[in-house]
């Protein structure tokens, strides 16, 4: 069957099997990479992408469920430097990558594409002043950091949803 | 892991889904979010020769209140649910325990119609439902019928639901929104409930309280031992010692049958102590690492 998605705003269209799963379509179909597989079982989340704004588990997902939509992944979140680079391909970062840079939010990095997408849902849908760091890591509880190096993610998520205006007891 | 192959149809409609549903037959299975469906896939569990993805339909995505009940269609999902102001003021508890469903990502795809439809005793939505006495509406080619959800779930994996129907609409009395307790125990915050209690007060239960029970059978049940307990009179640790009365628990890598009914008294006692407080009850604390047998029990119940 034809599915086409838009992914970090460029259409991707391919004849697939209808049992593709959405993150082979990501990685092999659109060769986006920065998604990773993880456990295969909805458990880890190193395979959270945004589909329409909300994080999902591309593992639990047909390519054939987001025919149509728009899927936003790592590559695709830094913005775009205006001088048509590739996003990501610049030094330019979002505010969530840039707050896992600046707190160090990873050890091996496996998880970190994931977490950075998941964080960045957890902001994006999040009441003015309501994550403080207990809402964050249970916002963060579909993400597993097997270097278990999970203080410096959660620090990182805080520092993002402060600049974001969502922390509690934000002040910005 | 990619599952077996199959056909897949998108249904653009209720009325679609309905007419592919009637051309295959016993080979159609129904996609709603899939975080039930397509992990059994992946591992070969399930083998469906069609899937009807009727994920889209948008008809069936909405929390009405509808004078007496609130209505849910059966496409809402759990995320949506958390978050509906509608369900925080009339039903807070179906609001709260969705919230509680797996994580974030998975809240954003799974369905309360997909929930019951699938049937896991170990889902919480579907003790919810039946703790609060509510109405699944079937829609099928011989027109719409309804069916109390304690008649809905008939054994393991098995639903009411014929194989041409489709589960469109949730309904629920406004009667249990006053108050409420939900106790879920877990190993780690995301999984599945190791045993789950909810209890809501229901002006139309003989004792004034609806208790569902979660993992504790091979479908979700109500306490009618301790429901009928109350209505006799009993205090609550007097109603609570019979929560595993009307249960018929497994043994599995988690707990043993006896562990299992032992959680569920305490549970249960925990959860009617959160639902028959008074206004002062209000939120319980998160319960994280360090409870009994060094796994984490959330606990919430609120009152109005």
């Amino acid at each position: 069957m034809k599915v086409e998605v838009r992914i970090n705003g460029r259409s991707v269209a391919a004849e697939v099997e209808p049992r593709m799963l959405l993150v082979q379509f990501i990685r092999e179909v659109a060769g986006l990479k920065g998604t990773n597989i993880g456990c295969d079982t909805t458990s880890c989340g190193a395979c959270t992408v945004l589909l329409d704004g909300q994080s999902v588990k591309s593992c639990t997902m047909l390519a054939a469920q987001a025919d149509g939509l728009d899927v936003m992944t790592i590559e695709g979140l830094a913005p775009d430097a205006g001088d048509g680079s590739a996003p990501g391909a610049t030094a330019l970062l979002h505010p969530v990558q840039r707050a896992f840079h600046e707190h160090h939010g990873l050890q091996c990095g496996f998880c970190t594409p994931g977490m950075v997408m998941a964080v960045t849902s957890l902001i994006a849908e999040a009441e003015p002043g309501s994550l403080d760091e207990a809402a964050v890591r249970v916002g963060l509880e579909g993400n597993l950091c097997r270097c278990t190096g999970y203080h410096n993610i959660v620090e990182a998520a805080l520092a993002a949803a402060r600049e974001a205006g969502v922390a509690a007891g934000a002040t910005e | 892991m990619i599952p077996a192959p199959f056909e897949y149809a998108r249904a653009a409609s209720l009325e679609e889904a309905l007419s592919f549903l009637a051309e295959h037959g016993d080979e159609a299975k129904l996609l709603a979010g899939g975080h039930s469906l397509l992990p059994l896939m992946k591992l070969r569990l399930a083998t469906p020769g069609v899937l009807v993805d009727i994920g889209r339909i948008e008809e069936l995505q909405y929390v009405r209140d509808e004078g007496e009940a609130v209505a849910i269609g059966a496409l809402t999902t759990h995320h949506d649910l958390s978050r509906n102001p509608l369900l925080r003021r009339q039903l807070p508890v179906v609001a709260h325990v969705a919230g509680q469903i797996g994580d974030p990502q998975v809240r954003h795809r799974g369905t309360i119609g997909g929930s019951l439809a699938h049937g896991d005793a170990a889902s919480d939505l579907p003790a919810v439902v039946l703790a609060l006495g509510g109405t699944l509406v079937a829609l099928g080619p011989k027109g719409r019928r309804e069916i109390p959800a304690s008649e809905f779930h008939n054994g393991f994996l098995e639903t009411a639901l014929e194989p041409d129907e489709v589960l469109v609409e949730v309904r629920l009395g406004k009667s249990g929104g006053t108050g409420w307790g939900f106790e879920k125990l877990t190993k780690r915050a995301q999984d599945w409930a190791i045993v789950a209690a909810v209890a809501v007060q229901r002006e139309d239960a003989p004792g004034g309280v609806g208790v569902g029970l979660v993992n504790m059978a091979s479908v979700p049940i109500r306490a009618a031992s301790v429901e009928a307990a109350l209505a006799d009179g009993a205090s609550v640790a007097e109603a609570a010692e019979l929560a595993d009365a009307d249960s018929d628990p497994g043994a599995d890598i988690n707990a043993s049958v006896e562990y299992r009914r032992h959680v569920a008294k305490v549970l249960v006692r925990r959860a009617l102590e959160r639902a028959l407080a008074g206004p002062a009850g209000g939120d319980g604390a998160a319960g994280a690492a360090g409870a009994a047998g060094g796994a984490g029990a959330a606990s919430e119940g609120g009152s109005s």
